[in-house]
């Protein structure tokens, strides 16, 4: 059966956590070793879906720099991060660019944008 | 002679908010001065997310939460000055400053904020034997390089050091195509926040070597392997368990100290503990008008903290310039006491503090289930119950005034005691 061990980083207690599935079809888990509900959120999604904010930088051209950092405008899936540099990479935009400004739209179809961390 | 009511020195984020807050409170001339090209200050290598949750309810990268109070600046018209370095400050409060289009500036303050930050401690600081090839770098100075300015540092690294940092910076490495073939600890635990020790070395499968420091440094022109070994409980490398890891580049994650040149030069009394300036409740140093926030006065770990606290200096700046900051009352010490680091501010002005006391603080090794107490001379005056609490994040205890009124405090002390006393 799947099971996973984790230590838990809602709060700086770091508790340690034991997941295991009961019936993934269902949504049944077995989890131990949370002190909180919060922890409890957090060890299912992490077992389940573990999502991260990406945040890397692109190449721009025209701007004092040489770089402009970009984020995920939201959470993508833990597992597509490599997948992802490998678009950002692949990007060169042109100062000026806006915070916000969107650089990379819907990457990898995950609904969610790469945009620009800062004006430059 | 220039002459400003308020001169901010650093242009980072105890710089902005400080200024904001004292053209908020009423002060029109107001000179932000920022040695590098562009405000902001390190956020703007910070790339990363996480910053702002307390100040903005929000996750934001660094370079966001930079441009959100650097745009408040601009907005409120607040004057600064880029690649302007100060050279000097006096007690009297004149400010020596230089830049290539100004040429040499002597400027008249009323109240100087003192918004320097830290820098980071290097090799020499730690004295890692060996050769001195290219290759070995602070981790900032690599994040500098990798994030802002576009130089990939290295393929094969060696990362010593826990705080949060390097840490950072080790995941930053792998995503942008090296190999990080370990973070190092000298401890037996890990400097940095477990947030990123599980999302910065877990999730890229980085061995974290707990227990271990570099020994050793090689190579003529490029770094070509560094030394390693096993560390015992005091922290001191074991004979025979030295390692050779083949690496072209070593980061070092290995401290921060406040950037206090400045101060010493006006005779600023400094704090051992915290290497920073002493300070009141309003932020205010030794030097009176003279005010400080930020790295410059403790090292923080979330910029938040910092932001709320150059707030207090810049607010604190401006009543001075007003003559709304009376100086003749009487000054109760704090003290930190078995278990705590330090706390700030070292002194306390009780007639300036409005509703609440607030004392910061780092304990001096990980603790669980203790409380914080705080005693005015040996009565305890306030109890927090604490489940667990780590040097990494400073602890805040904030003490109602109603429990200080009217009483003759002449020293205020925190320290930890166990569960059971």
């Amino acid at each position: 059966m799947k099971s996973k061990e984790m230590v838990c980083i809602v709060c700086p207690l770091g508790c340690k956590l034991e997941i295991e599935a009961i019936d993934e079809a269902e949504g049944k888990y077995k989890i131990e070793g949370y002190k909180c509900p919060r922890g409890e959120e957090y060890g299912i999604n992490e077992f389940t879906n573990p999502t991260r904010v990406l945040t890397s930088t692109v190449k721009i051209k025209g701007a004092h720099l040489k770089r402009l950092p970009v984020k995920t405008n939201g959470v993508i899936s833990k597992y597509l991060i490599k997948e992802c540099m490998e678009e950002i990479n692949a990007v060169e935009v042109e100062a000026p660019v806006k915070m916000g400004d969107v650089i990379i739209a819907n990457i990898l179809d995950t609904g969610v944008d790469i945009t620009a961390s800062r004006s430059m | 002679m220039l002459h400003y009511d308020v001169v901010v020195i650093g242009g980072g984020p105890a710089g902005l908010a400080a200024a904001i807050e004292a053209k908020k409170n009423g002060i029109d001339s107001i000179l932000v001065i920022e040695r590098d090209r562009e405000l902001g200050g390190i956020l703007q290598q910070c790339i990363h997310n996480g910053f702002g949750l307390h100040v903005f309810k929000e996750e934001l990268t660094g370079p966001e939460y930079a441009e959100r109070f650097i745009i408040e600046l601009e907005e409120m018209g607040i004057e600064y000055k880029l690649d302007t370095m100060v050279l000097s400050i006096t007690k009297d409060k004149k400010v020596t400053a230089i830049n290539t289009s100004d040429g040499l500036m002597d400027i008249d303050a009323k109240a100087i904020v003192l918004a320097m930050g830290c820098r980071e401690r290097t090799r020499g600081a730690i004295n890692i034997p060996g050769s001195r090839p290219a290759g070995v770098f602070t981790a900032g100075t690599a994040q500098r390089f990798v994030n802002m300015e576009g130089y990939m540092v290295g393929k094969k690294v060696v990362i010593l050091g826990t705080g949060d940092i390097g840490l950072i910076m080790a995941r930053r490495m792998v995503l942008e195509g090296a190999e990080v073939l370990g973070v190092l600890a000298r401890r037996s635990y890990p400097a940095g926040l477990t947030r990123n020790v599980v999302q910065c070395l877990e999730d890229y499968n980085i061995p974290l070597l707990l227990s271990h420091t570099v020994v050793g440094i090689e190579g003529k022109d490029r770094l070509k392997g560094v030394i390693i070994a096993q560390t015992d409980k005091n922290r001191r490398p074991i004979a025979g368990t030295e390692k050779y890891v083949e690496c072209d580049t070593l980061l070092l994650s290995v401290g921060l100290i406040p950037e206090n040149e400045l101060s010493k030069g006006a005779e600023i009394e400094l704090d051992d503990a915290t290497g920073g300036p002493i300070v009141n409740e309003s932020m205010e140093t030794s030097a009176e008008g003279i005010f400080a926030c930020g790295n410059v006065v403790h090292v923080h770990d979330i910029v938040d903290w910092v932001t709320e606290e150059s707030q207090r200096a810049g607010k604190s700046a401006a009543k001075y310039v007003k003559n709304q900051l009376h100086s003749d009352s009487i000054e109760v010490y704090t003290q930190a006491g078995t278990g705590i680091g330090y706390v700030v501010p070292q002194r306390i002005k009780l007639d300036h503090i409005e509703n609440a006391l607030s004392l910061f603080m780092r304990v001096d090794k990980i603790y669980k289930d203790i409380h914080i107490v705080v005693k005015a001379d040996d009565k305890p005056i306030k109890k927090i119950k604490k489940v667990f609490s780590t040097p990494a994040e400073m602890e805040t205890v904030k003490v109602p005034m109603h429990i200080l009124k009217g009483q003759e405090v002449k020293k205020i002390t925190v320290e930890i005691q166990n569960e059971e006393a």
